[in-house]
């Protein structure tokens, strides 16, 4: 049980396209960084200060704020070895921790199985997003994916509100025990009722919902509106699963990521000011990871696939800080021009799934690795 | 006038070797006959796909790069407007088989070039598809044969070769994958040009004799300085491949089997069937075309209606076919593209070498969500052309009719569908409740595409 006593919930963050960890957290007294960066660096005036040699990035000034607050851990150098440096291998990597085969079932699926081994509560698992990534899969395990909370459901292209109701009745009729009628329909008339009960679940929602605070208009704002109105609903999920992306930012780099980081900056902030708002966020916490960092050195205008990049984890119960090390910027510690890895995503799992979901990490994750102590009071 | 079991065979025929058909086009079927048809299918004459009206409107799809939505797009096109539905049926069959991945080959340009190969070749030999994927350079990558080197066998292709693509789990020894694998050493890629700064390069199969063991192997009982082409053809002659084949063909076309894992733990549902289908695979040399006409034609074939969970594939593009008339032009077809991943079949990019697992296996609570609604979205709208000629099939004739009459008719012109007692009452009730049914006009219209959107989201309608 977490802080308020109700069950520990994670909130995934995943920024999609490989963001750039040298101009996210900046070194900004390293002379490699200038050198490295002719392009794009950041002045080191501009530069959001957190330690002597650390700053992030300008456009991230909510993530900075909740830094300062200590509910901020940011893992270094977090990857594994020898990045493919494709997009999808490298995504499938993170979702399945298989790094040398090709996994077919996701960390957190593995997870949801066992929180819910029954699959009771068919909103274990929330995904607000159209396509369930991999991480979310495994055999026997729902999880509701939901691109927009206001119009999810079945049948959602009935309009007119109360044929839609009866439609639905008859929906839960339909799919009511058939006896002898063969195991596949038997199955199919019990995913029918799950699948009802969970739109009925998460129908309640923004029904009951109201905030002072005023999201933004980014697509991740409101992704992360519908999780809040989610959780604060108390219907069970205990894994929510969103992105915000593109961070592919092979050109016109200096735009882009600033405008990024400031939807996902204001959007993160708003979610846990909504969370305190409503007494809801002691059981939460919020990872954000992206597939790889970015090439040391920029090409004019971006940068390319790289290598090691940085997580976030946040939250009241989260030890604020750093952990694991900035990666070595001298050019001959590079690895293909790329910074090396030097913490394990698995580790950083382990962390979570040991020390916040109460699991044992090592058959989730494959294993046993490092993992930072970055949760707890 | 077909009768209603012609119609009923008919349908199934093409929502099988197909992605469905209109009614008017069933009739017509029915009238020239089964057999006729069947031959139709396994020898078209059909014009290929208008590709150029595609690319004109969406030049991304044309040559997709690193993300398989562009492809994913594409492929959907063709699905959609084929007028040779088995030949595309068959392309999509072997993608199940020689699964193939975007996740890992990150170069979608060529994983659509192998299903051109699978449409150019899908009904021909299986020994030249076997081959041809053994030189494709997207197969080669996916399986990490240009890491099988001479001096250090990487067992991957060769594993997946005897495991998924030709003899299944118990057929062969670790010794025979081996084997296998050394002699496909030297089949690789021509210099990979890396990837960063320069974008990706095409790749080009090549053979490299000094990176070839030449030295003997013993593979399946057999001795001698065998090249990966020796070691086809004696994969070729084992009787567990014809019946491997037979198998998957079985499973894809006539009714859900287990997952292919358990393919030498569990019996086949119908051996006989299976039996018959591998005598005529190995009695015309793996030859594609006379084991579908055989499978087509059969009692077990005829007899195997809603045996299968439709797959998400077969449920978009059966969709999109019955609903609209999809033209290269549509501003939403890169979007449709995703659908079939949003429902659970990212085609161009399975979940692993394995390819899907199939029946029931597609349905979750959420993956029901979003079968339910993408077709009872398009069934109910009755801006769409299909969905006026659905609208009019069913309003066609006679002066009055029951709610019941109306159910059944929705019913033959969706499927036709046969239902439970049970869905049937909710059906009809849900008529009823509107009132008397007034035919003609915006009411009987919008009456019936609700129609059409309930009977969408009844557990019988996800079978196929």
């Amino acid at each position: 049980m977490a802080g308020n006593g109700k069950p520990p919930v994670l909130v995934i963050l995943q920024l999609t396209g490989g963001n750039d960890y040298f101009n996210t957290l900046i070194p900004y007294n390293d002379g490699n960084y200038y050198d490295m960066r002719p392009s794009l660096q950041v002045p080191q005036d501009r530069v959001l200060k957190l330690d002597d040699t650390l700053g992030m990035h300008p456009a991230m000034g909510p993530m900075k704020e909740i830094y300062d607050s200590g509910d901020m851990a940011i893992i270094h150098g977090i990857g594994y070895a020898n990045s493919p440096r494709s997009h999808f291998r490298s995504m499938d990597i993170w979702h399945t921790c298989e790094p040398d085969t090709v996994g077919t079932e996701g960390w957190l699926g593995r997870a949801l199985r066992e929180i819910d081994p029954n699959g009771e509560n068919p909103v274990t698992g929330v995904n607000v997003d159209q396509a369930l990534p991999r991480a979310l899969v495994a055999p026997g395990v729902s999880v509701a994916s939901v691109a927009d909370l206001s119009t999810y459901g079945l049948l959602t292209s009935i309009e007119q509100e109360d044929q839609r109701n009866q439609m639905l009745q008859r929906f839960a009729n339909m799919y009511g025990p058939a006896v002898g009628t063969g195991q596949v329909m038997e199955y199919l008339g019990q995913t029918g009722l799950d699948a009802l009960k969970g739109a009925d679940i998460l129908k309640v929602a923004p029904e009951q919902y109201s905030s002072s605070v005023e999201y933004g208009s980014s697509p991740i704002a409101k992704k992360l509106k519908d999780i809040a109105q989610i959780h604060t609903a108390d219907v069970g999920t205990r894994v929510f699963y969103t992105s915000h992306g593109s961070f592919d930012t092979h050109a016109a780099q200096a735009a882009l990521h600033a405008g990024l980081w400031t939807e996902v900056s204001e959007a993160v902030a708003d979610f846990w000011d909504d969370l305190r708002e409503h007494d809801a966020d002691q059981n939460v916490i919020m990872f954000m990871f992206s597939e790889f960092g970015r090439r040391v050195r920029d090409n004019g205008s971006g940068t390319d696939h790289g290598a090691a990049g940085a997580a976030f984890a946040i939250g009241p119960s989260i030890k604020g800080g750093m952990y694991s090390e900035y990666p070595q910027t001298r050019p001959e510690a590079l690895e293909q021009g790329d910074l090396v890895p030097n913490q394990d995503y698995r580790g950083v799992y382990s962390t979570i799934l040991e020390d916040w979901l109460n699991l044992e990490a090592a058959p989730i994750v494959n294993g046993q690795f490092e993992a930072p102590a970055f949760i707890g009071a | 006038m077909a009768s209603r079991e012609d119609i009923a065979l008919m349908s199934h025929l093409m929502r099988r070797a197909g992605f469905g058909a209109s009614r008017d086009e069933i009739e017509q079927m029915c009238e020239q006959g089964y057999e006729v048809t069947v031959e139709q299918l396994l020898n078209p004459t059909g014009p290929p796909v208008d590709e150029y009206d595609l690319y004109r409107h969406h030049p991304i799809t044309e040559v997709p790069g690193g993300a398989a939505a562009p492809g994913q797009a594409a492929w959907l096109y063709f699905m959609a407007t084929t007028q040779r539905p088995l030949e595309e049926k068959m392309t999509l069959f072997w993608h199940h088989v020689f699964a193939t991945g975007n996740a890992k080959v990150d170069n979608c340009f060529h994983i659509m070039d192998q299903i051109a190969m699978f449409r150019s070749q899908g009904m021909g030999s299986y020994r030249d598809l076997l081959k041809g994927l053994a030189a494709d350079p997207a197969m080669i990558f996916w399986l990490d044969n240009n890491e099988n080197h001479k001096h250090a066998p990487n067992e991957n292709w060769g594993r997946e070769l005897l495991e998924l693509f030709s003899l299944g789990v118990g057929n062969y020894t670790e010794k025979d994958v081996f084997e296998c694998s050394r002699a496909f050493t030297g089949w690789t890629l021509d210099a990979k040009m890396p990837r960063y700064p320069y974008g990706r390069f095409p790749w080009k199969f090549v053979f490299r004799p000094e990176d070839h063991d030449y030295s003997e192997k013993t593979f399946l009982g057999q001795t001698g300085n065998f090249n990966g082409e020796d070691i086809i053809e004696i994969v070729l002659q084992q009787e567990a491949c014809s019946k491997f084949i037979a198998r998957h063909l079985y499973n894809f076309f006539v009714a859900d089997e287990p997952q292919v894992p358990a393919w030498n733990i569990e019996e086949p549902r119908n051996p006989e069937a299976v039996e018959m289908m591998a005598k005529i695979l190995v009695e015309n040399d793996y030859e594609i075309k006379p084991v579908l006409r055989a499978m087509f034609n059969s009692d077990f074939f005829k007899e195997a209606l809603n045996q299968k969970v439709k797959s998400p594939v077969e449920v978009v593009i059966g969709t999109l076919r019955g609903t609209g008339d999809l033209t290269g032009s549509d501003p939403k077809l890169e979007a449709l593209g995703k659908e079939p991943g949003y429902l659970g079949q990212d085609i161009l990019d399975p979940p692993s070498v394995e390819g899907w697992h199939t029946g029931r296996e597609w349905i979750n609570s959420g993956s029901l969500v979003k079968r339910v609604n993408f077709v009872s979205d398009r069934v109910s709208d009755t801006s769409l052309p299909g969905v006026q000629r659905m609208v009019e099939h069913v309003g066609n004739n006679g002066a009055t009719m029951s709610a019941e009459e109306l159910v059944d008719r929705c019913l033959d012109i969706m499927g036709p569908v046969e239902v439970s007692d049970l869905t049937k009452h909710e059906l009809v009730s849900n008529v009823e409740s509107g009132g008397k049914i007034e035919l003609g006009g915006e009411s009987f219209s919008q009456r019936t595409s609700e129609t059409f959107a309930l009977i969408a989201a009844t557990r019988e309608f996800q079978f196929g």
